[in-house]
């Protein structure tokens, strides 16, 4: 297990995200509501790039003619075959207990703090005064 | 717009070469000008054009993206998708390294509009842009023969226009027609085809005049998507009933953007009538299905993506793997990628002949 930076906290500001690179991976961070989590891009159905789709919540209905929009912004649908994905967790939304996108553990972590190390920052200047976004993986 | 950074171009090549049998390129209406009379530019600038439909500026039914396009297929240069070629070699044509992809322009192509000769000049404006604009700056893409189907006569000129151009692969009509496409108004399009040696690629959507379904429009996208399927099987049966293939016997008919997993039920239905009402028929010489194996090729996209993927296959077999043709439907939200779009399971030959071999056969592509 490595710990990555990879972004500082101002860089992805609420309901914006960011793709890095992990081990050649392709990852995308979030920020919601100064919440931040990460998912792997890659689409788990046929490979669209999770990052290029757009954010959008959860449109559910209790009966024809009822219709309930929530969790705006928390849900990311693929830009391909728009198969949405839950940003907190990772799962599908049509199929939750099978399929979903593997989600990172990030951390915010003082610049301070990461100066000490042992993290991977390979291209990336830290500053200790600032603050850090940090995945797992 | 909250995207900070594009994911890099990964190299997605298969070992295989890939003929791309559905790209659409966005033709723009501006780009029309130069190929248009000032009459019929004047015209289309006065009443615009007119689907057979009830809504001239839009579609009947939502789509799922704008333009229906992928999300990521927006070029960077401004522009809608599928308008830019550099932007289509970066996504599709290097990404994949294709060998050839076959152009399938929709609207606004002005196909099966309710003004005849309208129909017929934008359909030449259309043919002329794919050259201009397409074939000429890019080897690898072959351009479709787009037919005011409508308009029969003019079809046919269209068609001896571009006979014997190497840069036009198929005739292209859509799946939904004023009268089915077996009907003998249609004829003399089939027969230009043929004698032109081009295959008819029958790609769906168009607008009829008629509803979508038996039971009029339908409420949702969701079953526009899946009346295709349907709605191709009235083509077949109307092709195959009518007695086209009689007529036609090098008729070549290309079916593109409807998968292909419901062929095999059709088969074995029209079979089953057939033996019990051939006399209503009597033109009709063999058992239907022979025709489909014979007259018929289908495209992948939308591929077909059962639980148990044995049934994809069991279906390959019935239609024959010499039959099935790799398509993206790049630009659009539903596009296939080549590399994750096959069954795992396939043999090495069959991948290679679905991929290429089947296409460059049909299409008479080196």
């Amino acid at each position: 297990m490595m710990r990555h930076v990879v972004a500082a906290v101002a860089d992805i500001p609420p309901g914006h995200r960011k793709l890095v690179a992990l081990d050649g991976r392709a990852v995308v961070v979030f920020n919601l509501g100064g919440e931040f989590f990460a998912l792997n891009s890659r689409c788990p159905h046929k490979g669209g790039s999770l990052c290029e789709g757009k954010q959008t919540g959860l449109v559910q209905s209790s009966e024809p003619g009822e219709y309930s929009y929530s969790r705006r912004g928390e849900i990311i649908r693929c830009p391909w075959h728009s198969w949405e994905f839950d940003i907190r967790t990772g799962q599908s939304w049509c199929d939750p207990q099978r399929l979903r996108t593997r989600r990172y553990a990030v951390s915010v972590e003082k610049g301070a703090r990461l100066v000490e190390g042992p993290y991977k920052a390979e291209t990336f200047p830290v500053r200790v005064e600032n603050d850090y976004i940090v995945i797992e993986a | 717009m909250n995207i900070e950074v594009r994911q890099a171009a990964r190299t997605q090549k298969t070992r295989y070469g890939i003929v791309d049998c559905d790209i659409h390129p966005k033709l723009l209406i501006e780009d029309y000008r130069k190929y248009l009379s000032n009459q019929w530019w004047s015209y289309l600038q006065t009443y615009g054009l007119r689907p057979r439909h009830g809504f001239t500026k839009a579609y009947p039914m939502p789509k799922i993206t704008p333009q229906a396009a992928r999300r990521d297929a927006w070029p960077p240069s401004g522009g809608m998708p599928g308008s830019d070629l550099d932007f289509m070699r970066t996504q599709l044509l290097d990404l994949y390294d294709m060998d050839y992809g076959i152009l399938n322009p929709l609207q606004p192509t002005a196909q099966g509009d309710q003004n005849p000769d309208l129909s017929a000049a934008m359909a030449f404006a259309a043919n002329e842009q794919q050259l201009e604009k397409w074939t000429s700056r890019e080897k690898r893409l072959k351009a479709s023969v787009v037919v005011p189907y409508e308009n029969p006569e003019a079809s046919v000129v269209e068609i001896k226009r571009r006979a014997g151009s190497k840069d036009f692969a198929q005739v292209f009509m859509l799946s939904r027609t004023s009268e089915a496409h077996g009907r003998r108004r249609y004829w003399p399009i089939y027969q230009a085809a043929v004698e032109a040696g081009l295959p008819v690629g029958i790609h769906v959507f168009g607008y009829a005049g008629w509803p979508l379904t038996n039971s009029g429009w339908p409420s949702f996208y969701i079953e526009e998507m899946t009346e295709h399927a349907t709605g191709q099987q009235a083509v077949v049966a109307s092709m195959i009933f009518e007695g086209l293939f009689e007529q036609y016997r090098d008729l070549k008919v290309v079916l593109i953007e409807s998968g292909f997993g419901w062929l095999p039920a059709l088969g074995w239905r029209l079979d089953k009538h057939w033996e019990r009402m051939r006399d209503e028929v009597p033109h009709v010489k063999r058992p239907p299905s022979e025709y489909i194996r014979e007259h018929f090729w289908v495209s992948t996209q939308p591929m077909e993506e059962a639980e148990d993927p044995e049934h994809v296959l069991d279906a390959m077999r019935w239609i024959g793997f010499d039959r099935i043709l790799f398509a993206s439907d790049y630009p659009h939200w539903d596009f296939d990628d080549p590399v994750l779009a096959l069954p795992p399971s396939l043999a090495e030959e069959q991948r290679r002949m679905i991929y290429a071999g089947n296409a460059k056969k049909l299409y008479g592509l080196s």
